[in-house]
């Protein structure tokens, strides 16, 4: 990337900055990270958005590449666009990364998280979980007389939406993954 | 296919890589190394008295050298100790590899005896750091350690080796001819921007060059290069506390330094400028003062290595990622071709702008003919000793700043100075450090007394080694910085800071083994700093300064840099309760 694309943020912030003026509009990213699969690489990245009072909203990791050794961090994080862009920069700057991509900025992407998502129901209420899971396709996993767990996939939202359509109709438990994420085409 | 054991791979990884002298303290986690290294002489080892003071010595090494320093601690305390060394070093930039031991990999995460979690205590103080784990991997992450550190913006590293590893036998693999690391930061300016740099140059009417520590790490060639560009464009040229001596300062362009205690005629041409070119410089808070109003009328250029440090606090019109040194000869080049041509007619008229200011003469002070300024005590050193092959150290506060307004520094490589981090008790291990790297030199630390008690063991080092390191301090009794802050910002209400139960420096250095001079009047100080110049060993230079005295010029935290205090007069009211919470 050139860096005359950089993205321009306003001056008169910075990353350390801890004046409340902070009148820019906070954004949600997502970034994906190719990371060298070594011990430690974990702490290091979070390290790093602790360290520097940046936001975690969601994190997922795994090995993506056994032969080489690679794994994929898919970090959601919220700031301004100058912190944003700072974010990326540090990132981008850590010696085990190899690679940094801002989802959000970069076009269009597919992002998924995997629920599971525990109703405690009887009756009636337990037979509409059922016909809104179907709507939302969610499958049955497990069940006993006073409870399913549905799993899903979709959009951090799509989960949400079904969860509060959950509630009403009995005690909601759930695990998240966190969202994955990956830009479209080439 | 060499087999060797774990502690010989570390000796011979380091005189691979050209390493001539290591500074550390032995402990039972490193004892297989240290084993190797009594039974060889291509490595010296420095013996230092604390392990803060051994990467302090190795920074000070590095600094005047530009090699990287080499330190080597045990585990558990040496690795903790070693901390603030290694933090320090991160925010300078200033490239170290240490070597830390560590309990058997059997043993770890077993709260053993002097066990700490290195890596995980050290992450984020350093540039890189490993665990070895297999002795076959213990050369080739060294190796990849001394690429880390030296290579695109340079920095600490660590690697931690547990003891069963210096014990059994691997396999050495030698350094790699090119570098197989992934890590291969970008060295080439963008030359679309570099051009558009060009342009702006030859048009600005008000330019200034605002230089920093990252030309000193670039090395020699990208100060010569800065060195004809300022001479060929005729522009004006601050610096930074960490960048002095990268342009001479008996040069004519020389503003002197600038930020919170920099020249009043400096920071007034930062803030009226209408092209500011950072070269190797952060825009760090003690340059800029309040953001909101750092230098408002000027487009801004900034060279630098790390992409990070671009837009980070300060945006930057032409944002340059790329080495200082190589970036420098594109521009050159660029602006050569081009025809040579700035707005003279201009920056004539800026220069005689900025003679008006240097006639403020900001660094004035009220002589006393009964007792010694600390800024006249600075003079006189710099007059006596500016003409020797002279190396500056110091410690932190006002001392610091009066070194950085009242010495000259004509070369790079010739400050050593803790810059981002502050750290007091650097100066005197970082002097033992220039002086093993130049023998024949003289080496002085300027202190205050404060800072200098915080490391002063390592005086055992400088004796053990006859290292003839010249401590030179400027005793107010008081902390003197916290002191002056107290009273502007604090109501006069000078909590601890104040040094009570002093040592006698004098009979201090003969406990030692060093030589004493006491200095308390003003008439006697020339020969007392002659006495200091002309015994050959390590002298602790007691001089009894005026205690109350400010430093100034200064810009209070929360201001601007056209918002600066000049002296006594200036200072009531000067700083708000909305400067008093920034540091």
């Amino acid at each position: 990337m050139s860096p005359l694309n950089i993205e321009q943020g306003s001056s008169s912030h910075s990353a350390y900055d801890l004046r409340s003026h902070m009148s820019d509009v906070v954004e949600v990213h997502t970034l994906a990270i190719l990371v060298e699969n070594e011990p430690g690489v974990l702490a290091r990245v979070i390290g790093l958005f602790s360290g520097r009072g940046y936001n975690i909203e969601s994190l997922t990791v795994a090995e993506v590449d056994h032969t080489g050794r690679r794994s994929r961090i898919t970090i959601v994080t919220s700031g301004t666009p100058q912190v944003i862009h700072q974010i990326k920069m540090q990132l981008e700057r850590m010696v085990p990364v190899h690679e940094v991509a801002d989802l959000t900025v970069e076009g269009p992407h597919v992002s998924r998280e995997l629920a599971l998502i525990k109703v405690f129901a009887k009756g009636e209420s337990r037979v509409e979980s059922l016909r809104i899971a179907e709507i939302f396709r969610a499958n049955v996993v497990d069940s006993t007389l006073e409870s399913f767990i549905f799993e899903m996939t979709g959009t951090p939202e799509k989960i949400d939406a079904f969860a509060d359509l959950m509630r009403p109709l009995g005690e909601v438990r759930m695990a998240r993954t966190g969202v994955a994420a990956m830009a479209r085409g080439l | 296919m060499t087999q060797m054991t774990g502690a010989r791979m570390v000796v011979e990884a380091l005189k691979e890589q050209g390493v001539d002298t290591v500074f550390g303290y032995p402990g039972g986690a490193v004892l297989p190394i240290y084993d190797e290294i009594f039974q060889q002489n291509e490595i010296r080892h420095i013996l230092v008295r604390h392990e803060q003071g051994a990467v302090h010595a190795a920074e000070g090494y590095a600094r005047s050298t530009g090699k990287p320093g080499v330190v080597l601690v045990t585990s558990g305390p040496g690795a903790t100790n070693a901390v603030t060394g290694l933090t320090d070093a991160l925010m300078d930039s200033i490239p170290i590899v240490c070597l830390t031991g560590q309990v058997p990999t059997f043993m770890i995460g077993s709260d053993a005896f002097q066990e700490a979690d290195t890596v995980g205590i050290t992450r984020p103080c350093t540039k890189m750091n490993w665990l070895v784990k297999e002795t076959d991997n213990l050369s080739g992450t060294i190796h990849e350690a001394f690429h880390i550190a030296t290579s695109g913006r340079p920095g600490p590293v660590l690697i931690d080796v547990p003891k069963d590893v210096q014990f059994a036998t691997g396999t050495y693999t030698n350094k790699p001819k090119v570098s197989k690391s992934h890590y291969q930061p970008r060295v080439k300016g963008d030359p679309d921007i570099i051009t558009a740099l060009v342009e702006a140059m030859e048009t600005a009417e008000r330019p200034v060059f605002y230089t920093g520590g990252g030309v000193i790490n670039s090395g020699p060639a990208a100060n010569q290069l800065l060195r004809e560009l300022v001479e060929a464009t005729g522009f004006p040229i601050t610096s930074t506390l960490m960048g002095l001596g990268s342009y001479p300062a008996n040069g004519d362009k020389w503003l002197g330094m600038l930020g919170m205690h920099g020249l009043y005629e400096a920071n007034l041409a930062m803030h009226g400028c209408d092209l500011m070119i950072n070269i190797g410089a952060r825009f760090d808070d003690r340059i800029t003062g309040r953001i909101a109003d750092f230098s408002p009328g000027s487009r801004k250029a900034h060279i630098d290595i790390d992409p990070s440090s671009i837009n980070k606090v300060i945006h930057a019109d032409f944002p340059i990622v790329g080495d200082v040194g190589h970036v420098l000869e594109d521009l050159l080049r660029i602006w050569k071709s081009r025809g040579r041509k700035t707005n003279s007619a201009a920056v004539k008229q800026w220069w005689a702008q900025i003679e008006e200011w240097k006639k403020t003469r900001c660094l004035d002070y009220k002589p006393s003919e009964t007792t010694i300024k600390p800024q006249y005590a600075l003079e006189r050193l710099e007059a006596l000793t500016k003409d020797h092959n002279r190396y500056i150290c110091t410690e932190v506060g006002q001392h610091q700043m009066w070194a950085a307004q009242f010495l000259g520094f004509n070369d790079p490589n010739r400050w050593m100075t803790s810059g981002g981090l502050g750290t007091m008790g650097y100066g005197t291990p970082a002097s033992i450090g220039v002086q093993i790297a130049h023998p024949d030199a003289l080496v002085i630390n300027v202190a205050g007394e404060a800072s200098w008690l915080m490391n002063m063991q390592e005086m055992g080092t400088a004796v053990q080694y006859r290292l003839p390191v010249k401590q030179f301090i400027l005793n107010n009794e008081r902390l003197g910085m916290v002191r002056q802050w107290q009273e502007l910002l604090h109501g006069e209400r000078y909590s601890h800071s104040w040094s009570e139960a002093l040592p006698d420096f004098v009979k201090l250095a003969e406990a030692f083994g060093a030589k004493g001079i006491l200095c308390t009047d003003p008439k006697d100080l020339d020969d007392a700093i002659m006495e200091m110049l002309n015994y050959d060993g390590p002298v602790i230079f007691d001089c009894l300064v005026e205690k109350h005295e400010n430093c100034f010029p200064m810009i209070p935290s929360g201001k601007a840099h056209n918002e600066m205090l000049l002296g006594e007069a200036d200072t009531q009211g000067a700083i708000q309760s909305g400067g008093a919470v920034l540091v």
